[in-house]
């Protein structure tokens, strides 16, 4: 196995080694793609038949996949560093001329992380759901959409090919909007699927231009040929497809300016919210990035540009969860922020590469546990999202409580905590690439704690606010199991990074760490991140924990505040700048096709027509004018004759 | 050669004749007969051509006008007869019900 370009000849970038073919334990790469898209197809085609073991079936396919996950991990950690990348070339898929695509799937450091990832938690959310989705009579056909989902976000993660990754990316598109919209009887909800699936089509012009652009200046779409070929294209065009990737992973991750979606998506049942829009799919951007890093180490406006959009999204969404009464919005929020660092570390380029896949593996553990932890808590409440309406669940409720402690702790950063580790890591590399990118990360450190610890303590502490007639209990052991097994999780994340080991695990897709010089000990950085986090859980204890929480939103209130309320202007402004030009230039288009195309083709009709009244006058229906026009085009015929031949 | 063009000029007024009279008359028989007329006009006008040149071709020419003008007449006729069993008219005028 030879590298197409060592490390050293390539500068930053390390292009994928030419990957060996996949055998053994590793040739079953198809396997955990095949087995939930099996199981969508048996509950989405089976129909009611399905209805009483439909959940076990869709839950059965995602553990097996994630059991064979595991062995293959297990087979790619026996092997040597150098040559941990097998291809398994499947099919071919798309053949024409010189255009090769085969159905290839890739699997390597990177991919074999997201496959745990994304079967693991995928798997303890099916679980959940068995009790979640109980009572509701459409239960399997839910089964179904998360089989398809897991397939399609398996697919993305695995493809060797942009276009595999695009077959994904639609696929988890499709999947999130059927399942946003799977309350479709409530307009809210299914306005909300259309909304998340509209935004998105904006994205994906960004990711199938920036294909197209791959395919007319490399040639090819396959990461290994695009990667060998990337340091010889001219730097504007390396610019363009970065640029268009990003637009791609802005739709999909909900980064400002694509991010308006994200916050109405939690009309969709929390288990979703918990895999799609928190563990898996939205973190689609951040791998985006990460697997193209030998298009954006060639583009370094790119890569700014990604940095600029994950500090302005990391603030953007911090701020909004200050203000949400509704518990899976504030969640939701900092969803958005918790992405942004992901997108952060991954555009400081090999100083953030596996600190972002770090931050988003414990951000998949921790966001899950409190996604589930929400939902188990509106299990018991009847459904009640407005946190003026908790309070006091600490004791109804206790392994809820417990577990949403854990993953809290872990993602304001409590010492220890899996959420710690990960994003002391990213506040790190960018205080060293920038001081003001830094001071956005802290900032948001702070903000995360402050939001974090307003929820916890409007849920679960201070006085009971309960609406009458409702009894709040514990959820049945298939939702607290998962919770406890997240938990444990969003606790012990942090030993991924022990004696380094994810950063030397990605050393062969992202290549190794660039340490830059810090101006102050690291220690004086993770004191001074721990200091910001107190800060911020101060501030709530005193403005929220000392008085009583009124149980309806008070509107006299501070003009950041209801800008927050409502998304920070994100659908106005998305209105203003999008919607209403788009709605004037088609109601010109209208006008200009009512008035300017259909006037040419009427008055040419009508023109036919008044012409043809007129003729009409000559076909008057005797013999006798017709003999006479036959003579005098006689004559006519006859004299042209006569003068032609003079 | 003798001068022929008497003969032309004949078949010139005859070919008016049949000319101005299908185009005045109404009665259909009668439009019929100047048809024929011109036809025979022309017929004149083969010939005295035939004649001028020295050939058979113009001959042989009026002997297929002659021809189609019989078939030509057994058809017509038998539409006049239908047209006036149907009608109780012969007016070509009458016959203009394809009018609007």
């Amino acid at each position: 196995m030879t590298p197409l370009l060592s490390a050293a000849e390539g500068g930053h970038s390390v292009p994928l080694v030419d990957p060996g073919a996949a055998d053994g334990v590793l040739g079953l790469a198809w396997l955990v793609i095949a087995l939930p898209l099996a199981g969508a197809l048996v509950l989405l085609v089976g129909g009611r038949r399905t209805d009483r073991w439909g959940h076990l079936l869709g839950t059965a396919t995602v553990a097996g996949s994630f059991l064979v996950g595991v062995a293959m991990f297990v087979a790619l950690l026996g092997r040597d560093g150098g040559d941990r990348q097998v291809t398994q070339h499947l099919w071919d898929w798309i053949s024409v001329g010189d255009f090769q695509v085969g159905m290839v799937l890739l699997y390597d450091p990177l991919s074999a992380l997201f496959l745990l990832l994304i079967t693991g938690v995928g798997a303890l959310i099916h679980v959940y759901s068995i009790g979640y989705m109980a009572h509701d009579e459409r239960r399997r056909r839910f089964f179904g959409y998360l089989n398809l989902f897991v397939a399609a976000m398996l697919m993305l993660v695995l493809a060797g090919d942009y276009l595999g990754v695009f077959l994904g990316w639609e696929g988890v598109g499709l999947a999130s909007y059927l399942l946003i919209g799977f309350w479709q009887h409530k307009p809210s909800a299914a306005a909300a699927a259309k909304k998340a699936f509209v935004i998105n089509r904006v994205g994906d012009i960004g990711m199938s231009l920036a294909i197209m652009l791959m395919f007319v200046t490399f040639g090819t779409t396959a990461f290994a040929g695009v990667s060998a070929a990337a340091g010889e294209a001219a730097t504007s065009t390396m610019t363009a497809i970065g640029l268009l990737l990003l637009l791609g992973a802005c739709g999909k991750s909900a980064q400002v300016p694509l991010q308006a979606w994200l916050l109405d998506a939690m009309e969709g049942p929390t288990p979703v919210s918990a895999l799609i829009h928190a563990a898996t799919m939205v973190t689609a951007g951040v791998y985006l990035v990460t697997r193209s890093n030998f298009i954006f180490e060639n583009a370094p406006v790119a890569q700014t540009a990604v940095v600029v959009v994950a500090c302005v999204t990391l603030l953007w969404g911090a701020v909004i969860g200050c203000a949400k009464d509704d518990i899976k919005k504030v969640l939701a929020g900092s969803t958005m922020s918790q992405i942004g660092y992901m997108m952060l570390a991954a555009g400081l380029g090999p100083a953030g590469y596996a600190f972002a896949i770090f931050h988003l593996i414990t951000h998949g553990f921790f966001k899950a546990n409190m996604f589930l932890g929400a939902g188990s808590v509106m299990h018991g409440t009847g459904d009640d999202v407005d946190m003026r309406h908790y309070g006091a669940l600490r004791r109804a409720m206790p392994v809820t409580f417990l577990t949403f402690a854990m993953g809290y702790l872990a993602i304001i950063g409590f010492p220890g905590f899996s959420g710690f580790w990960s994003k002391d890591k990213i506040v790190e590399a960018a205080i060293a690439e920038n001081y003001v990118v830094g001071a956005a990360a802290l900032l948001g450190a702070g903000v995360t704690a402050f939001y974090m610890t307003r929820l916890m303590l409007m849920t679960f502490f201070g006085e009971r606010r309960w609406e009458p007639g409702v009894h709040p209990h514990e959820s049945p052991r298939v939702m607290t199991v998962p919770l406890v097994v997240l938990a444990a999780l969003s606790v012990l994340g942090g030993v991924l990074l022990l004696g380094g080991w994810i950063t030397d695990w990605l050393t062969p897709v992202v290549g190794p760490v660039e340490h830059h010089e810090l101006p102050v000990p690291v220690i004086v950085i993770t004191a001074l991140v721990t200091l910001v986090v107190a800060v911020g859980v101060a501030v709530a204890v005193l403005l929220v924990g000392r008085s009583e929480v009124p149980r309806t939103a008070p509107t006299q209130v501070s003009l950041a505040t209801r800008a927050a309320r409502a998304d920070l202007y994100g659908d106005a402004i998305n209105e203003g700048l999008v919607v209403a030009p788009g709605r004037a230039l088609v109601r010109g288009l209208v006008t200009v096709d009512a008035r300017g195309v259909d006037g040419v083709v009427e008055g040419g009709s009508g023109l036919v027509g008044a012409a043809s009244t007129v003729l009409r006058g000559a076909q008057n229906g005797f013999v006798r004018t017709y003999a006479l026009s036959v003579l005098a085009g006689a004559v006519i015929v006859v004299l042209a004759m006569v003068a032609v031949t003079w | 050669m003798d001068d022929l063009t008497p003969f032309l000029v004949l078949s010139g007024i005859l070919f008016s004749i049949g000319a101005v009279g299908v185009l005045v008359r109404r009665n259909a028989i009668v439009v019929f007969m100047c048809v024929e007329l011109m036809l025979n006009a022309s017929n004149l006008a083969f010939v005295v051509f035939a004649k001028q040149h020295g050939n058979l071709e113009g001959q042989v020419a009026a002997f297929f006008v002659m021809v189609v003008a019989a078939a030509e007449v057994v058809v017509g006729l038998a539409i006049i007869m239908t047209i006036f069993r149907s009608r109780r008219s012969a007016s070509v005028d009458a016959a203009a019900a394809l009018r609007n």
